[in-house]
């Protein structure tokens, strides 16, 4: 499961950063180390664990289904890079 | 007054001996000295401080004050504070301002501390150095060529230095233990559920756990008292009866029963480091406790695992910075999805790129089940080694960190060398059971050693009351770095 530099490019793509050639060539060889300690666990046999995903073992809680927050679009808008009639604003996305 | 305890501050306060605005505008100054040789703050609330040291002297002097009216503390900066900038040290949230407070500022408020600032760290909580700071590396006080460990340096720093006497802090792999450890203060990391995650900025939900640093392990329980309790907007927040965390500090150590893991005591650790801790058991011995060795097979593969599941964990927590809802949006872009990736590429610093990246690969198709669901088997693994630990003994100790501080920037192109500084830590937070780091001794060179008591499941007062002891019997936590006693 050698990790390329291809692949670099593509979870770059997927995670939404932009990377240039040159850092990608560092990047790679930064997580090839990275991977090279994770891929120490495909030597441990765990056949039949379960795998644990939360440090307890807790339900999910559930709430009586009322409104308890409040209108704070304008509080929250404050802090947005661009905001107009209480709309985020984006580039164009359709023609 | 400035190296005054948590503890011995409520006292002066409460006998009137001592102002909180007195004691504010002492430590503001202080943190004004010492801003351009620690980095240890991205913010300080001047202003806001003294309202609020105002206040509690108004309350003190009423009577009806609450547990602790009038101490000054600081909040790591990943700690969102309602009105006051929140940047987790990174520059995609350099002139955010938090829209609510985090509940444990809620908790440390209503119990009527005063916060003073907000404390540099690693850029998103990722990192054991506190280098990674948008703002600047931050720097041990014990020498200011080396790193005061990471994530939250800032806070452990601030504490270390006596500028305030106590200060939060976030654990996700030892972000709390292990800066303690290496500036020579006291670092809790409660259980994983005990205190709400709500009003952090998230980077690992499943291990993310807030804490605190003071200077005493008794400090330390009388924070935790004011940020425990039940939230239903965290939905891992565990509802529990409330606990004094103080309860237990005078109880004698006889018949303890201290774990040592073979794993924590190995070649990996430096020489002064092992033979620190080896006299802190001769201690704690002599304090009628028993030592019992222990074994932890697995846990030289906590940091592998950590670096699938936090990552992954990180890789989704992270996608909420896109530019635009809030924080960092580039200048110049062609369309939207170049939006994206410009605004994430400008606002993110290496390492934390390095992590998403990481994370995204172990999610992507055809790779979960070798990665993220190996990772979780392997985690079931690590947290049975130590339901086996636990039950021969009552704690396991051993050292938190394998070496003392390193120089700054002798890791930093090193993200592995880095990793492995958590070797000791990280299984705290895949299990999610507590531990608390403590002063124990110092290395050749004058840099601290911490000890690392690690506890079973809710155990937080009997590993302050372990602490406690041991501090009652010796003298390291009491020590400060020399341009401190100034």
């Amino acid at each position: 499961m050698a990790l390329t530099l291809a692949d670099v490019h593509r979870i770059a793509h997927l995670a939404r950063i932009e990377i240039d050639a040159a850092a990608a060539a560092e990047v790679h060889r930064k997580l090839e180390a990275i991977f090279a300690l994770i891929n120490e666990l495909q030597a441990v046999d765990t056949t039949g664990i379960v795998p644990m995903a939360h440090a307890q073992d807790v339900h999910l809680p559930l709430r009586e289904d009322v409104v308890t927050e409040t209108d704070q679009h304008r509080l929250f808008q404050s802090q947005a890079p661009a905001v107009q009639d209480g709309l985020y604003l984006v580039p164009k996305v359709i023609e | 007054m400035i190296s005054g305890t948590v503890a011995q501050l409520v006292a002066d306060l409460r006998a009137k001996r001592l102002s909180s605005v007195e004691l504010t505008r002492a430590l503001l100054a202080r943190i004004d000295q010492a801003q351009g040789r620690f980095n240890a703050f991205v913010t300080v609330d001047v202003e806001g401080a003294l309202a609020q040291a105002r206040a509690a002297d108004a309350a003190l002097a009423q009577g009806n004050a609450p547990p602790l009216a009038g101490v000054p503390i600081a909040h790591k900066d990943v700690i969102m504070t309602a009105g006051l900038r929140t940047t987790c040290g990174s520059r995609m949230l350099a002139n955010f301002t938090a829209p609510y407070d985090a509940h444990v500022v809620t908790g440390l408020k209503s119990a009527g501390t005063v916060l003073v600032g907000k404390t540099n760290m690693d850029e998103f909580a990722m990192g054991s150095s506190s280098e990674t700071s948008f703002f600047g590396p931050v720097r041990n006080p014990w020498n200011t060529d080396y790193v005061p460990g990471g994530s939250s340096g800032g806070s452990a720093v601030s504490v270390a230095a006596r500028l305030v006497p106590a200060a939060t802090g976030t654990d996700t792999g030892g972000s709390i233990r292990q800066p303690a450890s290496l500036s020579g203060v006291c670092g809790l990391k409660p259980t994983y559920g005990v205190c709400s995650r709500y009003g952090l900025v998230a980077f690992a939900s499943s291990l993310d756990t807030p804490g605190m640093f003071a200077r005493t392990a008794e400090d330390c329980g009388l924070l935790l008292n004011a940020m425990a309790g039940h939230d239903a907007r965290d939905s891992t927040s565990l509802d529990r009866p409330r606990e004094d965390y103080t309860r237990d500090l005078a109880r004698p150590l006889a018949g303890l029963r201290i774990g040592m893991p073979n794993e924590y005591f190995g070649d990996g650790v430096d020489a002064d480091v092992a033979s620190a801790i080896e006299a802190a058991l001769a201690q704690f011995r002599k304090l009628g406790a028993t030592t019992v060795p222990i074994a932890l097979p697995n846990v030289k593969l906590s940091v592998p695992v950590y670096y699938v599941i936090a990552p992954a964990e990180a890789s989704s927590n992270l996608s909420r910075f896109d530019g635009v809802r809030y924080g960092h949006r580039a200048a110049k872009y062609t369309d939207l999805l170049d939006m994206y990736k410009r605004s994430r590429a400008e606002g993110f610093g290496a390492e934390v790129k390095r992590r998403i990246l990481v994370g995204t690969y172990v999610l992507s198709h055809g790779y979960y089940d070798a990665y993220y669901l190996k990772a979780q088997q392997v985690r079931r693994l690590i947290a049975d080694d130590f339901v086996r630990a636990f039950e021969a003994c009552d704690v396991i100790m051993g050292p938190t960190a394998p070496s003392p501080a390193f120089r700054i920037g002798d890791k930093a192109d090193d993200p592995v060398q880095m990793y492995l500084n958590d070797i000791f830590t990280v299984a705290g937070n895949l299990t999610g059971a507590p531990g608390i780091s403590i002063p124990c001794g110092f290395d050749r060179r004058g840099l601290p050693i911490g000890l690392l008591i690690q506890g079973d499941y809710f155990a937080e007062a009997r590993l302050l009351n372990v602490a406690h002891r041991y501090q009652q019997a010796t003298d390291w936590h009491t020590r400060a770095p020399a341009e401190v006693t100034a």
